[in-house]
């Protein structure tokens, strides 16, 4: 009992220390085709991380914020208006009441929610040791680590912005056996990124656990490990976080190029006008 | 709003009729056109239109965000997610203002130092200052309720900490906070009042711009001289001259801004303000934006709870005494030797302050805030008032007009102008 209790304080932490990693240990830097000023999502890869989120995370994590639909939204995954119909029906959605009053199941459609895994918060903590998983929606904006003095100032410049997407890939991959002498509480998991090294969730993801597309060759062009299931699904995480990312930087690179445009004639007008006294 | 109101003259006999009636466009001529600046106001005077360009990109934005935010404990976080995803550049007016308070408060900062380095606080520009003061004031409650509408996890704790501050004043500290929260902690009620006062505050804020303003057009604008206006020869009409810089300063500006927006959104941000609010659980540091980080550091200085709210409130409330607490009698900070030393220190440590914000309240950290605070005090208390009996300034220029020619070797001055320094001071 005790140690069920301190598990759980170990998982409360867990969430309220979202913006700490351990100490000494930062997650490493990676490429992400979604940083920088012209920064875009990989559809391919948004497209593998969905399947890893289907048929791994989704047994535990909702998916709230997220519809059908925005699966074939543009700077998405590039599925197909058909592709998404006939995956929503795939899924049993709970509607109702109609007009007998009575609640009632039918197949999904693209306007649907994802459903979540359990009906509510309660039983989703009480399915998994105490604690409900959290909604995966926004977890790449959700999660961070310190970047500390002076890099927190060069990251202004730089537009680092994925320490998010660096730390999930961490946590997902950070599953290792417990250095000597540190005691893992019974139903936790020790975590070398994860804040406080113990983690309520399982190792999820294996090694040649989710099969990906298959490419000329008969091969899938990307590996299967748990290091590319952990950058596919953050990526395609950091869509369902950021859903117009692509236009934000599109339509950032077009205000930004007008604006030095018209700060320059702005600027000449300036120097014109004030040329005609001393000044 | 000026002396200056009676060289409008209109042309068509509508104008004439309309003018007898309301002389509305006289005062915009008046306070925008022929409105005398000084000629020699360098880039910082611009921050005044980046100001009010801020003030009104943010109520702008804000009556979009209002049309589709839900003021509710349950529903005010999916609404703003509502916003970010489903609603046509949603994302782009969301971002707009949540970047934008952070981008009037850099503006508002450059403001207050420049005000601070070239005295615009002295006499007779008192109450203009004190104005100024007040909108701050109301920048900081606005921006704080703002923060506090996503209802995620820095909005729900960030609420319960600086409302909780506000119980430890005396005899009506309790009724205050029950009145803020409606209820005996922070919950939905909270949220409704913060929504409304938070719609309601920015119309404040351009009510006390708009004296602001005023205030600034009687006496008129300061400059990097610091010494008055005495002819017509020291200034330049406002339009065109103040017109296309304060134009061009925008536009450069606005990039600073699109960098933010477009770029890095979330950079100023906390990534647990994208967790709901949850009562039953705590985030490990619950720290406020970063404009209000060198006050939170003040307020966590003080290891008394109420001495800390008094050391807070006076760090802000101190500024408006400031043209009582400045005894020299030289504006301009670039005459002052010594001054300019102590305001580049208050720099660093109101800068130092900031940085000790964002830290946990543990360790040497502490000590430091309290070093940092008690200079920060000892900086307008004791330096100031000191400064202006010890002090020997440099000699003033004469005139606007001739520091202007002065610098340009003063050719074509009479042979006297810039041969007694310092006889008027």
């Amino acid at each position: 009992m005790m140690k069920r209790t301190l598990l759980i304080a170990a998982a409360v932490l867990g969430l309220s220390a979202p913006a700490i990693a351990s100490e000494g240990a930062n997650p490493p830097q990676l490429k992400w085709s979604f940083a920088g000023p012209f920064g875009k999502f990989d559809e391919a890869q948004l497209q593998r991380g969905f399947k890893v989120y289907r048929e791994v995370c989704s047994s535990c994590h909702s998916l709230n914020y997220v519809n059908f639909r925005n699966l074939s939204q543009p700077g998405g995954p590039g599925f197909s208006e058909a592709q998404v119909r006939a995956l929503a029906a795939e899924y049993k959605v709970q509607d109702g009441p109609n007009d007998a009053g009575d609640m009632f199941e039918r197949a999904g459609r693209p306007a649907d929610h994802f459903p979540a895994p359990f009906p509510n918060e309660n039983a989703a903590a009480a399915a998994n040791g105490g604690k409900a998983p959290p909604d995966l929606s926004l977890m790449p904006k959700a999660r961070t680590y310190e970047r500390g003095f002076p890099w927190f100032i060069f990251d202004a410049f730089t537009q680092f912005a994925e320490n998010g997407s660096d730390y999930l890939v961490a946590v997902l991959t950070g599953y290792h056996e417990a250095p000597k002498g540190f005691s893992v509480p019974e139903g936790g998991h020790y975590n070398s990124y994860f804040p406080g090294n113990v983690i309520a969730m399982p190792k999820p993801l294996s090694d040649g656990q989710v099969e990906y597309p298959k490419g000329a060759d008969g091969k899938s062009p990307v590996p299967e490990t748990v290091d590319q299931y952990a950058r596919d699904v953050t990526a395609f995480l950091m869509w369902t976080a950021e859903p117009h990312l692509d236009a934000r930087k599109r339509i950032g690179f077009q205000v930004i190029l007008f604006l030095l445009v018209l700060s320059g004639l702005l600027y000449f007008t300036k120097k014109k006008i004030w040329s005609r006294i001393e000044h | 709003m000026s002396q200056h109101s009676s060289t409008y003259v209109p042309k068509s006999a509508f104008g004439k009729w309309f003018e007898s009636r309301l002389p509305i466009a006289g005062l915009i001529h008046s306070s925008f056109i022929v409105y005398p600046v000084p000629r020699n106001i360098n880039y910082f005077w611009t921050f005044g239109a980046i100001l009010s360009f801020m003030l009104a990109s943010q109520i702008l934005t804000g009556v979009f965000l209002a049309m589709y935010y839900t003021p509710h404990a349950s529903l005010a976080f999916q609404s703003v997610e509502h916003i970010m995803r489903d609603v046509n550049f949603g994302w782009l007016i969301r971002y707009m203002h949540a970047n934008g308070a952070s981008m009037f408060f850099v503006a508002v900062y450059v403001h207050i130092f420049r005000g601070l380095y070239y005295g615009s606080y002295k006499a007779p520009r008192e109450i203009l200052w004190i104005l100024g003061v007040i909108i701050y004031g109301l920048m900081m409650a606005t921006a704080f309720m703002g923060y506090v509408l996503p209802w995620g996890q820095m909005s729900f704790w960030g609420a319960t900490v600086i409302t909780n501050i506000l119980a430890a004043i005396p005899v009506v500290g309790d009724t205050i906070q029950s009145l803020l929260w409606g209820g005996y902690s922070v919950g939905n009620p909270t949220l409704n009042r913060f929504f409304s006062i938070h719609y309601l505050l920015p119309f404040m804020i351009a009510g006390v711009v708009i004296l602001h303003i005023w205030a600034l057009h009687v006496p008129g604008q300061n400059n990097p001289t610091g010494v008055p206006i005495k002819s017509d020869k020291d200034t330049v009409p406002f339009t065109p001259f103040a017109t296309i810089k304060d134009l061009f300063a925008t536009a450069v500006f606005m990039i600073l801004f699109a960098w933010f927006v477009f770029y890095i959104p979330n950079y100023l941000g906390h990534a647990d303000n994208y967790v709901p609010a949850n009562p039953s659980v705590t985030p490990a540091h619950i720290v406020p934006e970063w404009y209000f980080l060198p006050f939170y550091a003040i307020l966590r200085a003080i290891p008394d709870k109420l001495g800390g709210v008094i050391a807070m409130f006076a760090s802000i409330a101190v500024l408006a005494f400031l043209p009582w607490l400045d005894t020299s009698k030289v504006r301009s900070t670039s005459y002052r030797p010594l001054y300019k030393q102590f305001f580049w220190i208050l720099v660093a440590d109101t800068l130092l302050l900031g940085w000790l914000g964002a830290k946990p309240p543990e360790g040497w950290y502490v000590i430091v805030s309290q070093i940092a605070t008690a200079y920060y005090f000892i900086h307008f208390l004791v330096i100031l008032p000191l400064l202006g009996f010890i002090e020997r300034p440099l000699p003033l220029p004469n005139s606007i007009l001739e520091s202007v020619l002065g610098q340009k070797g003063g050719a074509g001055l009479p042979a006297g102008a810039n041969a007694e320094p310092q006889s008027k001071g």
